[in-house]
């Protein structure tokens, strides 16, 4: 039969094709050319009811799933196989790269690879318009983008009219295009941050359509506080949305990191906005976790009593090379103790990053500070006048954060504790605490006593009592260094440092700031990444940042 | 697939009573000889008007039996002879003897090339087409059969890929007209375009191929020549034909039995014990230098010795061939087994392959050829090549405890590793990688004759490919490298298709009255492809499940239409013109991009015929051609890269949603507007003979410009669904001389002597990249390298070739070791901080700008011998094996195992690997003695029809070359960890009867 099927196909044309020629070619009468993938959906289909779906809406459903994964899976093949962007895919997993971007020019990381590309640019913070991560970063930013504007642009009303979608079913689709909005702007708060001035693309901007135009970093902020401000009434309740997916909470948190820092992007200060939505989230029914620990652990789901908003990792079923699998490998050293190991919850590490000695001396000499737990010293030197080759893994602490052991001391799901099952928190209550007291501190509107009440409450924690509680509000050196303790290695760092002026400063160092031993001041140039070079050319409507 | 078997049943059950149903009794012999005297071996002695016939042998001697008494008329021809037929009376009984002498043909140019959908003769090309017959094949054991040719014409480069069994090569023809999509020729068997792309389980589509079976390639090197082919044609094209049956009554047999064994004969130079010991003592970490106390550091290993062995080749070939009435038959058998030099690898191929050529009734001839393999593979793990050259030589391949099946692994309490260098021994002695392939390549070619307009043939070529693959790896639970999944049970396995429908016509007419002939040929073809991949998970041995199957099975198709047509017109009989024309429909591209046009036109002045030079006595051939012509490329491109397609995520890239695990759908990057690039080319070529042609050659001059090249670039960011796209942007140039010469320097009784040389100038320069040009951009980086992660090394730019070398310039020291960490910037000066991307400069590059060869055969009496050679010259290589292993960051610092490093650390002293660094990147001009054989032909030694014939000959006999790797020959110009290629000693025993 196939091979009738075969002929028929072959010579469907030549029996056509005189007809053809005289009435001029007209390509609809070659049938035998019109192949399409076998078990593919395409932009038509996709969005579309799904008949052999058990809910009309799945398929929408698992473009969202995407659109979520996209900060956690590095591609469509777990652990790695078919990157959604090009090069090593553990190396540029968003969450990685994210982390890299903004943690190894800090006191906070430094990363021994020497070999790998870049990796010196970002410890030394050196790097250029054609550093492998900045480009990464871009790419991983500008694959969200198009992914959540194709999926937006599908969801709206005019593109729904005809479709054999019930009443609900086009709610639950209102509800899901709310959400790819919120990552949208999240992808964008990290370009604003990042870069400050990138392209500004819609979802009615269609692929391949035409060149998109450069937005300023104030433009950008201004269209990321809209869509949020917007979003506010539109996301689900706090807490009422599955784990995994934003609520109005995750909107009010991310509106509140932009406002902190409002004045770095756009020179206006916004504490007074910042502590308002602070206060939202707050006043939402979120409480600490009572072990901090607990947040960093393979059953981190548990902890939404604080965790606002996480990305989320599994063993064996969201399999990659980055997120937290990155944070506990890379920080394990190659042959741990068995006592180690046991701590990390897997066999081995790739003894890559760790922290500086500055790091070590954040805490007190005692373990008053609980969360000293995540410091190890064993293999490692401390010694600052040691700290003379970042290659080196053993010089330096290790930060044993991240743990993919479970609450009751059981492991994570996968047998071979080569994939880790840890969420990675985005947003979470303490953070949301201190930012409201630094907005206070810095002279926003709020309740003081708030302010040291919420700053006392972290540190509660972190105490189990209260002989580390303060009665005035704490200088902003202090809350810079607080922030270190609390969110270690949780993305942050750059950011923070920048608007505490610590970042390029010659005033505050660390080991190779800079790239010398001893630290130095950095170009201010380094505040912002540059536009990768592969983007300048290919889009002629940008300008690149100050300096490079 | 079970018809198809079936078919090769009926066909061999209606061959297999090969019985001579001749009749009567008479019977003819003779000599046939040249006008020197020698006998002419394998000239065809053919009685006209029955189908008797015979074919000379070794001494030029023929006989045909069972004849009918009477009048005949017997013609005797071989290729480069005129034919002579005298006519003659066959005696009822005895042997008639029938002596020739034949006369070389004058111009030697009868000889029929096989060109795109037909032959023509030599004289009579106009385009750059060589053919290359199997008397001029690389003699030696080959497991594919494109090394038979390697060196033996101008602008083509075949290098194969590595010593591993069946490892196949990369063929460029004129130095490759394209960046991303493929710059492979295509390849036709018997009139059927094969799919270059890789099969599951064999490690080269040509590996299935028997060399014994070729009877020749023939290149098409322009556009003139190759634009028949269309849209896959810009890289040239090679047409490869089968040996077919002779038209003889007698059955000849033919066995041929070839035994090898090869030898590695160069490894990377490493520290032995000694020397790394005392290197860990002065700079090693403390962790390393506890290391050095454990009791199994004091051994001597070589790793390299141990991995590798020496290796046999045995290969037998069985032919039987001749023709019952009116259907001349081949059936060659084949059996090669190859062992690796990689300890546990080996090759087995079986082979059977069918040629019938009847005739039925006046008007219609049949061609079918079908051929048959089977391929049993072993892999051994190639990661034991790295791992030997770095694994710590003071350490056992075994020890006395059950762990790790015993063999040393670098471990910490009782885990190994993850990151350390696992012991090369366990790896290759662990691991079972085998497949099977089934590949099954049959045509039918239906040549009609029109009744009362005999110039007028019908051809339909009926042509498929099927191949089937299965493969297993199992990797034992205790194996260090998979110790924590607890070892590997996986399969594997793919279905390929490729089905092909031809049909064209072709006619031939003089035209007298206008002094002049022509000949049209006019066709229809469909091709289509298929590719099937079943899923599997992903199981370790106890049977668990790692990874469950992806939710589909993998399947692509695409299929191919095409309208060709050719005009080939003589005027005066010396002025030649052929014009083609095709129009290729893709359903890789979207309808409005699917169709495209290919014309080509040639023109050729054969002026040795008039004029002055008819005058000149000494001048044989002079032949001027030019041609141009447009070709395409549309393969190593996806099936629908320029649909919005959809796919889903498999079950380890799902997403958590509550409780649930969702499958991610994600658009794939495409673009819309996808069409093949195409190339323009123009060629002139000279063709020359003296002397009778005992000198002849030709040169030819080309210049070749891609348009709309394929090449994977940026996207605008936010604009696609991918950070790169394959897209049309571009142009590149191709420029070339090539020159061949080929001479008889003593023809006499006693001996023959040839010398063939060829060489081969070629340039390739990007001259677009981007869509509106772009002076700030540097281009594309590619080259990626062994050493971290995400390094390259190589950048295609404009003005450049592609994949010139980008990287950093070495500052050396007053004693003239590099300076670690010096670079020169782009200015002159010392970059005195880290260099940057602005510090990378361009220079030099992996392709050659000049390749020769050379080779020579000598017959004396009954002896031969011959060599060849080859040699490419202006070409560098990265020498990755030292840059990622020749600095002390290599031994392992604070990972808990110590890894060796080379011994050019001695030299360099680099403390961090220097991976960009210029110093690493050498010339790596060679010259390399592919081929040494010598020979001796018994003739019939045991007095009966029995000939004998033993050669023994040496391949890859030296390589001369300043390249301080191990093998100068690597293709893209990166060295890193091949597969060593070896040096082959064969026997080769050849019995006809």
């Amino acid at each position: 039969m196939k091979i009738i099927s075969f002929l028929s196909h072959a010579f469907r044309a030549p029996g056509l094709a005189i007809a053809v020629l005289l009435v001029g070619l007209t390509t609809s009468c070659f049938d035998g050319l019109n192949l399409y993938p076998k078990y593919g959906l395409n932009s038509a289909t996709v969005y579309a009811p799904c008949d052999t779906c058990r809910n009309k809406t799945d398929n929408y459903t698992m473009v969202l799933a995407k659109i979520y994964g996209g900060l956690s899976l590095s591609g469509n093949n777990g652990p790695a196989g078919q990157g959604d962007i090009s090069g090593d895919e553990g190396f540029s997993q968003y969450l990685r790269v994210l982390w890299n971007l903004q943690e190894l020019p800090t006191e906070e990381a430094l990363c021994a690879w020497s070999g790998d590309a870049s990796i010196r640019d970002l410890n030394e913070a050196d790097w250029n318009s054609q550093s492998s991560f900045v480009n990464m970063m871009y790419a991983r930013i500008f694959y969200q983008v198009p992914l959540c504007n194709e999926f937006i642009y599908h969801c709206s009303d005019e593109w729904l009219a005809d479709k054999a979608f019930s009443a609900a079913e086009k709610t639950t689709i209102q509800g899901y295009k709310a959400e790819a909005r919120f990552m949208r702007a999240l992808s964008y708060y990290h370009a604003v941050d990042l870069f400050g001035k990138v392209p500004l693309i819609k979802e009615d901007e269609r692929p391949g359509s035409g060149i998109p135009k450069q937005a300023s970093r104030v433009e950008l902020f201004n269209y990321i506080e809209s869509e949020l401000k917007d979003l506010e009434n539109l996301l689900p309740a706090p807490r009422s949305n599955q784990y995994g997916r934003v609520d109005r909470a995750a909107a009010w948190s991310l509106l509140a990191r932009l406002y902190l820092n409002a004045e770095v992007y756009t020179g206006t200060p916004r504490y007074t906005d910042c502590a308002t939505y602070c206060q939202k989230v707050i006043d939402a029914g979120y409480s600490l976790e009572p072990q901090y620990a607990n947040l960093f652990l393979a059953d981190n789901h548990l902890a939404t009593n604080e965790i606002i908003f996480a990305i989320n990792f599994d063993g064996l079923r969201s399999q990659n090379y980055g997120g937290t699998t990155f944070l506990v490998k890379s920080s394990t050293p190659s042959a741990p103790t068995a006592a180690y190991r046991a701590k990390r919850g897997t066999d081995g590490g790739w003894a890559g990053n760790r922290a500086t000695p500055q790091v070590w001396n954040w805490f007190p000499t005692d373990s008053s500070d609980s969360r000293k737990f995540m410091l190890d010293t064993i293999g490692m030197t401390t010694d600052l006048s040691l700290q003379t080759d970042w290659t080196e893994f053993s010089k330096g602490v290790l930060v044993s954060k991240f743990c993919n052991k479970t609450r009751s001391g059981g492991y994570g799901n996968d047998p071979q504790k080569n994939f880790m099952d840890i969420d990675f928190p985005i947003f979470r209550l303490a953070d949301v605490y201190l930012m409201y007291t630094e907005a206070v501190v810095r002279g926003g509107a709020g309740s003081s006593a708030n302010a040291i009440e919420y700053y006392n409450r972290v540190q509660q924690r972190a105490y189990g009592n209260n002989s580390n509680n303060t009665s005035t509000l704490p200088t902003l050196n202090q809350l810079c260094t607080e922030r270190g303790r609390e969110l270690l290695w949780e993305g942050l760092r750059r950011t923070d440092l920048i608007r505490f002026n610590r970042f390029i400063e010659g005033d505050y160092l660390w080991p190779f700031k800079g790239g010398p031993a001893a630290g130095q001041a950095i170009n201010p140039k380094f505040k912002v990444y540059p536009l990768p070079l592969s983007d300048m050319i290919a889009n002629p409507n940008l300008t690149q940042n100050d300096g490079y | 697939m079970k018809q198809t078997r079936l078919f090769c049943a009926l066909i061999l059950m209606l061959f297999l009573p090969w019985v001579s149903l001749g009749q009567g009794s008479g019977s003819i012999s003779g000599r046939i000889v040249d006008k020197s005297n020698q006998p002419i071996v394998g000239a065809n002695v053919t009685v006209k008007g029955s189908t008797a016939g015979a074919a000379t042998d070794l001494n030029g001697n023929y006989s045909i039996g069972s004849l009918r008494p009477g009048n005949v008329t017997v013609d005797v021809s071989y290729l480069g002879y005129k034919t002579q037929s005298i006519s003659l009376t066959v005696r009822s009984s005895g042997v008639t003897t029938a002596n020739f002498t034949l006369t070389e043909d004058a111009q030697l140019l009868q000889e029929a090339v096989i060109v795109g959908y037909g032959t023509t003769q030599t004289r009579d090309l106009t385009g750059a087409v060589t053919a290359i017959p199997s008397k001029v094949f690389q003699q030696g054991n080959f497991s594919t059969p494109e090394q038979l040719v390697i060196g033996k014409t101008p602008g083509v480069r075949i290098t194969n890929n590595s010593g591993l069994p069946g490892g196949g090569s990369v063929i460029r023809i004129r130095g490759g007209s394209s960046l991303n999509a493929s710059n492979d020729p295509l390849i036709v068997i018997d009139g059927v375009p094969v799919d270059n792309g890789g099969i599951a389980g064999a490690a080269n589509p040509l590996a299935l191929l028997n060399p014994e079976d070729i009877e020749t390639f023939t290149v098409l090197k322009d556009a003139s020549a190759a634009a028949i082919y269309g849209s896959r044609a810009a890289n040239g094209v090679i047409l490869i034909t089968t040996k077919k049956g002779a038209a003889s009554d007698r059955v000849r047999v033919e066995l041929t039995t070839n035994s090898s064994a090869k030898q590695i004969t160069r490894t990377v130079n490493v520290l032995d014990t000694a020397q790394l010991k005392q290197l860990i003592r002065e700079k090693g970490t403390l962790a390393q230098k506890n290391l050095l106390n454990q009791p199994s550091a004091n051994n001597a290993t070589d790793w390299q010795s141990e991995i590798y062995q020496l290796a046999l080749i045995n290969d037998i070939n069985l032919t039987l061939s001749g023709g019952i009435k009116d259907l001349p038959y081949r059936l060659g058998f084949e059996r090669y087994d190859e062992q690796g030099n990689l300890r546990t690898g080996k090759l087995e191929r079986t082979g059977l392959n069918l040629n019938l050529s009847p005739k039925i009734g006046p008007y219609l001839k049949v061609d079918l050829n079908t051929k048959y393999f089977n391929l049993q593979n072993r892999f051994a793990d190639g990661g034991a090549i790295g791992s030997a050259v770095v694994f710590d030589p003071s350490r056992p391949v075994k020890r006395d405890t059950s762990a790790y099946n015993g063999y040393f692994e670098w471990a910490n309490n009782a885990q190994p590793l993850q990151l350390a260098t696992k012991n090369p021994m366990g790896l290759l002695n662990q691991k079972e990688d085998r497949s099977s392939v089934n590949r099954f390549i049959g045509n039918v070619l239906l040549d009609f004759e029109t009744p009362g307009l005999s110039d007028l043939h019908f051809f339909l070529n009926l042509g498929g490919d099927y191949s089937s693959s299965a493969g297993t790896v199992v990797i034992d639970s205790n194996a260090a490298s998979v110790w924590t999944r607890r070892g590997v049970n996986n399969q594997y396995a793919m279905t390929k298709t490729n089905r092909l429908i031809d049909t064209y016509f072709n006619y031939k007419k003089e035209l007298k009255s206008l002094l002049s002939s022509m000949d049209v040929t006019g066709g229809y073809s469909f091709q289509h492809w298929s590719t099937e991949s079943p899923t599997y998970p992903d199981i370790n041995q106890r049977g668990d499940t790692i990874q469950r199957p992806n939710p589909f099975d993998f399947f692509t198709e695409n299929a191919l239409m095409s309208f060709y047509g050719r005009l080939n017109y003589t005027f005066l009989d010396h002025y030649l013109l052929t014009a083609t024309l095709r129009a290729d429909g893709s359903s890789r591209f979207a309808p409005e991009n699917r169709w495209g046009l290919f014309p080509s036109v040639a023109l050729a002045w054969r002026m040795s015929d008039l004029g002055i030079f008819s005058q000149i006595p000494s001048i044989s051939n002079m032949k001027l051609r030019i041609g141009w012509g447009i070709t395409g490329q549309q393969d190593g491109i996806g099936d629908y890269s320029y649909l919005a397609n959809y796919s889903q995520s498999t079950p380890s890239a799902y997403y958590q949603f509550g409780n649930n695990f969702l499958p991610m759908l994600r658009p794939q990057g495409f673009d819309a507007n996808l069409k093949w690039e195409e190339t323009s080319s123009t060629n002139i070529g000279l063709d020359y003979g003296f002397f009778k042609n005992r000198i002849n050659g030709s040169i030819d001059y080309y210049k070749k410009k891609t348009y709309d090249l394929l090449a994977v670039i940026p996207t605008i960011a936010g604009t696609n669904f991918s950070d790169l796209i394959l897209t049309n942007v571009g142009d590149l140039e191709n420029e070339g001389v090539e020159w061949n010469i080929n001479a008889v320097a003593i023809d006499n009784k006693e001996m023959n002597l040839e010398f063939g040389f060829n060489t081969t100038w070629n340039r390739t320069t990007i001259t677009k990249l981007t869509r509106v040009p772009d002076s700030t951009n540097q281009g594309i980086l590619v080259g990626g390298i062994s050493g971290g992660v995400g390094n390259t090394i190589q950048i295609h730019s404009v003005g450049y070739t592609p994949y010139t070398f980008y990287m950093y310039r070495q500052i050396y020291g007053s004693d003239g070791r590099p300076l670690e960490g010096k670079y020169w910037a782009p200015n002159g000066k010392d970059t005195i901080s880290n260099p940057t991307a602005k510090d990378l400069q361009k220079d030099k590059n992996p392709i050659p700008t000049v390749y020769l060869g050379f080779f020579s055969n000598l017959r004396y009496k009954k002896w031969n011998a011959g060599f060849s050679m080859r040699a490419e010259l202006g070409r560098y290589m990265y020498n990755n094996v030292n840059s990622n292993n020749g600095a002390l960051a290599g031994t392992g610092g604070s990972l808990g195992f110590i890894n060796n490093i080379t011994t050019d650390y001695l030299n360099t002293g680099f403390r961090l690997n220097q991976l960009k660094s210029d110093y690493y990147l050498e010339r790596a001009d060679f010259l390399r003695m592919d081929n040494l054989f010598v020979g001796y032909d018994f003739g019939k030694p045991f007095g009966n029809d029995l000939a004998f014939r033993l050669s023994a000959s040496i391949q890859n006999v030296f390589v001369l070359t300043n390249y301080s790797g191990i093998d100068p020959e690597i293709f893209g110009g990166i060295d890193n960890n091949i597969y060593p290629r070896a040096r082959v000693y064969s026997v080769n025993l050849n019995f006809k009867f």
